[in-house]
């Protein structure tokens, strides 16, 4: 189905090749997973699949892509789409019409069905994808899983043999991934599509994968093969193959069912140690720096957030858990004054943060939105860091130092749009630190982020909840396994209300959807991740805490 | 429902495509068939079969639905025609007052039909600026009631006829004031088609051959929205880093990051339309392509010199023939150049008895008032001096008020938006709650309504059989 023979990509302007020496071969009906860290060339490939690179991207491409029996260097994108169906990250950037039955009809009218067939397959498309209800609806309007099912259907509705899914899930609740994924799944057994599919999320979708390519870095060649195998090696792997390859399993398990039946004498083990407290003994939680009492908000006619009570204290990491829609976004943005509430009160280090001058806020609260880039307006880092620092009214260089811990060697003159989503959230954080806040608001952080940036980013928290003057941490993320890892609480919203709210350790390994993979394996057990269970199994003399 | 069916002897089998509930082999070897069929563009599938289903794939033209744009259109123009007969202030209102009323009628949930207000306003500050413009340059209406004397600026001589300040008479206001008011309305009229047509709906009735450009406008047109709901956010974002969030400087430093942004998603959507088959094109004969361009260029050309010469009234004679046979080339060119379009057509709204009436009495509006206006213009046209009450004349009213028959006539639109208006600062998850709750339920309108389209699909589905 895709074949490429020593294919390299060179971009212009670009030092190194983003891909090079890939020798690749998918056989028709795979569901092919595409792993591996940032910026090793993940999109580049699937890019060279749908034909948009070199066609729409510019670059050199060396060596030959074949694509359903088409040789991509003669075949445009748009002649490749009766057979390749791509879909991008975002879906809204794929929507060209105004509702969904148009847009499951926009590719069959590109290519020229006649209009009784067309109607004929938007039909079974829409009744596919499970859109039928939806089919008026404007694609705007729908929620994250709805709208990716729209694009997804929107492709399909052509007849492709192959589907290229740039990270489908990374932007959906738990809930909502598992809606595509069931799609995917359905498509590769019951219509024998190919797919090939990138993921940061591997623990959502390694498990339903038939074979996994692996780029281990930018410029090196892929390792393909059977996902137990390349996973045993893999740079990136979900936690669930990390706790494998703590407990010595060999091949690792893929998912939970594999694991759990591995695990009774794991649990044996295990039952006698308890997992080590994550804040160190001694350090109770501070002060309270923020008090929410029964607080309502009223956005666009609807009731984002109805009688919501939260106190954070300093020191404390809390995470903010619910689908789509919950009221997250909504409870963060009040929390820094961009939402007045409609009833209740909230109070910031005895501010009302609505009423109170940005400057004067911006010392007490700081809030990373979902997207960094919108808090960035600077043309290079450096400039950001002075305009930070002005901001804040903090010692010039304050900003650049933060940068320089968060992420040590970033050029002073890159472009923030230029860097990858890991250093943008780093400059980000980094601009809103500079203001030593008492309070940070963390909005999706993990979004587009691979391992090892997670990884950092829970080092940067829990240094920030830990050292004086303790910050407090609030982050709202649909990312399970990062709040079992950071999060000492674990407030869950739904529909505007607080449903749950105590230890993270007994708020998600109570809920199916948001217990992480490890709570998953050793439950009843109090494991939450990998680390945990690590330490537990290591001789005594490793640091307590470490990252996994 | 039988204008739904299919006949199933007369379908391509090998077109087909993948069936949910085919065996696993089966979709994958029928989808390369018709890959190629769709694909290719020489297999197209005879016009005698085309011809006699062409109508089984359009909209019924029954239940809930978008009336066709170029009804809306059609009728929104004629109201204009007749506002712009007319400086009878009255007679004005009255066509606004009906405008308006046919959009709280029949005006759907999408974002292009929250326009109307933006364009009432924009009325009014037309109106507003002809007022000030009245005062400030004077009028060339001689009044005697003066109201009040602004300082007369001394101008020199070669400014002779330009007036700044002096004299402001109640003639000359009120004069204004008509002038204004009727291009006021007439922008409500603009409006009034734009709140109730879909642009995006309007441009897929576009001959192929400006299917592309049309493309582009729609583009832009869902861009405007997101643009808006970027600087929103940025704005937010300001507050974020502890700068003010108010006033024209917040507005203006957002301005190169939302630019930055627009282009972003500008190129991500041209990358998807261009993976999703934009753009394809048949092969045309050279000829027919040099034959398409000069029709064209020509036809256009020749359009343009008798405009100009049905403007300065020096060429009456020749104009209008050569303005018919420029339009004659240009429509030839846009023919011939269809022949390159591939695309096809999802289910095209239908042109039916609805349509007619809306469109019908557009044209009813239009065509009175102007008839009504050469027998009697001293209603349609009350005299500046000496300053009057207008009065209301009958019989044009009448016809003015035909304008109100799609209030009745034409059909309630479907809801596209699960909810209100899409709210889109600081988040990009808002509506997703709702969007949920609003999707089912039984009870629930939306719910019942989904439920009918259900049947509606099954009952299509076994007339398909």
């Amino acid at each position: 189905m895709i074949t490429f023979e020593q294919v390299s990509v060179t971009y212009p302007d670009a030092d190194a090749p983003a891909l090079a020496g890939v020798d690749l071969h998918v056989p028709e009906g795979e569901l092919c997973l595409l792993v591996g860290p940032s910026g090793s060339g993940k999109s580049t490939l699937l890019g060279a699949v749908s034909g948009l690179v070199p066609h729409f991207t510019g670059g050199v491409l060396r060596g030959r892509v074949t694509v359903a029996g088409r040789d991509t260097r003669t075949h445009r994108p748009r002649d490749l789409a009766d057979a390749v169906g791509t879909v991008g990250q975002d879906p809204l950037a794929h929507f060209v019409t105004d509702t969904v039955e148009d847009e499951l009809a926009y590719g069959l009218e590109s290519l020229g069905t006649p209009p009784e067939v067309m109607r004929r397959r938007v039909e079974e498309t829409l009744d596919l994808m499970g859109l039928a209800e939806l089919r008026d609806r404007a694609p705007a309007s729908l929620s994250g899983g709805q709208q990716q099912r729209v694009a997804i259907g929107s492709v399909l509705a052509v007849g492709p043999r192959l589907l290229v899914l740039d990270e489908p899930t990374s932007a959906l609740d738990p809930g909502a991934a598992e809606e595509v994924l069931a799609v995917l799944q359905r498509l590769v057994h019951d219509l024998g599509t190919t797919v090939l599919l990138a993921e940061h999320r591997l623990e959502r979708v390694v498990q339903y994968a038939d074979r996994v390519v692996l780029l281990p870095g930018p410029g090196l060649p892929p390792v393909t093969g059977d996902p137990a195998e390349v996973m045993a090696a893999s740079p990136v792997f979900p936690p669930v193959v990390g706790l494998g390859r703590a407990a010595g399993w060999s091949p690792p398990p893929l998912s939970v069912r594999d694991a759990r039946r591995r695990a009774a004498p794991l649990r044996a083990r295990l039952a006698a140690a308890a997992p080590a407290p994550r804040t160190p003994a001694g350090r109770p939680p501070g002060e309270a720096v923020a008090e929410v009492r029964s607080l309502a908000v009223r956005r666009g006619g609807t009731a984002a957030l109805r009688g919501v009570d939260l106190v954070l204290h300093r020191g404390s990491v809390t995470a903010l858990m619910g689908r789509n829609g919950a009221g997250k976004s909504t409870l963060l943005g009040s929390l820094v004054g961009l939402h007045a509430p409609a009833s209740g009160s909230v109070r910031v280090a005895g501010l009302v943060p609505h009423r109170t001058r940005p400057a004067q806020l911006v010392r007490q609260v700081g809030l990373v939105p979902q997207d960094p880039r919108d808090l960035l307006y600077g043309e290079t880092v450096a400039a950001e860091c002075a305009a930070a620092d002005a901001d804040a009214g903090a010692e010039p260089g304050t900003c650049r130092a933060l940068v320089e811990r968060l992420l040590p060697g970033l050029a002073d003159g890159s472009h923030p749009r230029d860097l990858s989503e890991g250093q943008r959230l780093s400059l980000a954080l980094a601009v809103v630190l500079t203001a030593r806040p008492a309070l940070l608001l963390l909005d999706e952080p993990t979004r587009g982020l691979d391992y090892a940036a997670k990884e950092r980013l829970v080092g940067i928290v829990r240094g920030l909840a830990a050292e004086e003057p303790r910050c407090a941490v609030l982050l709202a993320t649909h990312d399970v396994e990062l709040a079992a890892e950071l999060a000492d609480r674990t407030v869950v919203l739904a529909d505007g209300e607080v449903v749950d709210d105590g230890p993270t350790a007994s708020v998600v390994t109570a809920s199916p959807a948001f217990a992480p993979q490890v709570a998953k394996v050793l439950a009843p057990e109090p494991w939450l991740t990998v680390s945990q269970v690590r330490d537990a199994l290591t001789p005594v003399g490793a640091a307590p805490g470490s990252p996994a | 429902m039988n204008p739904q069916s299919v006949d199933p002897q007369s379908v391509d089998p090998q077109a087909a495509g993948p069936r949910p509930a085919a065996p696993p082999a089966g979709p994958a070897a029928a989808a390369v068939p018709a890959a190629r069929t769709a694909g290719g563009g020489e297999q197209r599938r005879p016009a005698r079969d085309r011809a006699g289903r062409r109508r089984t794939a359009r909209r019924p033209a029954a239940g809930p639905r978008q009336l066709h744009p170029g009804a809306w259109w059609l009728w929104a123009l004629g109201l204009g025609t007749a506002a712009s007969r007319t400086t009878n202030p009255l007679l004005l209102l009255l066509a606004a007052a009906v405008a308006g009323h046919v959009v709280a009628a029949r005006r759907g949930d999408a974002p292009w039909s929250r326009s109307y207000g933006a364009f009432l306003r924009l009325g009014l500050v037309v109106l507003g600026i002809r007022l000030v413009f009245a005062v400030l340059l004077g009028s060339p209406v001689p009044g005697t009631r003066v109201l009040f004397t602004l300082p007369e600026v001394p101008l020199p001589d070669w400014a002779q006829g330009v007036r700044l300040g002096g004299r402001v008479t109640a003639e000359a206001l009120a004069f204004a004031l008509e002038d204004g008011l009727r291009l006021a309305v007439l922008l409500g009229c603009v409006g009034a088609a734009n709140a109730l047509a879909s642009p995006a709906r309007l441009l897929r009735s576009l001959p192929g051959a400006l299917y592309e450009a049309g493309v582009a406008v729609v583009v832009a047109m869902t861009f405007a929205p997101n643009l808006v709901a970027d600087v929103r956010r940025l704005r937010a974002a300001r507050r974020l880093r502890g700068r003010p969030d108010r006033g024209v400087r917040a507005l203006l430093s957002v301005g190169l990051p939302v630019l930055e942004g627009a282009l972003e998603r500008s190129v991500g959507l041209a990358a998807a339309m261009d993976t999703r088959g934009f753009g394809r094109t048949a092969d045309v004969p050279p000829a027919v392509r040099r034959t398409t361009a000069a029709l064209t260029l020509t036809g256009l050309t020749g359009v343009c010199v008798a405009v100009y010469g049905l403007l300065t009234d020096t060429g009456t004679v020749w104009a209008l023939p050569l303005l018919a046979a420029g339009l004659a080339a240009a429509a030839g060119g846009l023919v011939l150049g269809g022949r390159r379009a591939l695309r096809t057509r999802h289910r095209p709204d239908p042109w039916a008895a609805r349509e007619w009436l809306t469109a019908g009495s557009g044209a009813a509006v239009a065509g009175l008032t102007v008839w009504l206006s050469t027998r009697d213009p001293g209603a349609f046209h009350p005299p500046a001096v000496p300053l009057t009450a207008p009065a209301l004349p009958l019989l044009p009213a009448a016809a003015v008020l035909l304008g109100l028959v799609p209030a009745v006539a034409a059909p309630v639109p479907p809801r596209t938006a699960g909810q209100g208006p899409r709210e889109a600062a600081g988040t990009r998850e808002g509506t997703g709650a709702g969007a949920r709750t609003a999707a089912g339920g039984p009870g629930h309108p939306r719910g019942r309504r989904a439920r009918q389209e259900r049947k509606d699909a099954e009952e299509r589905k076994e007339a398909d059989r």
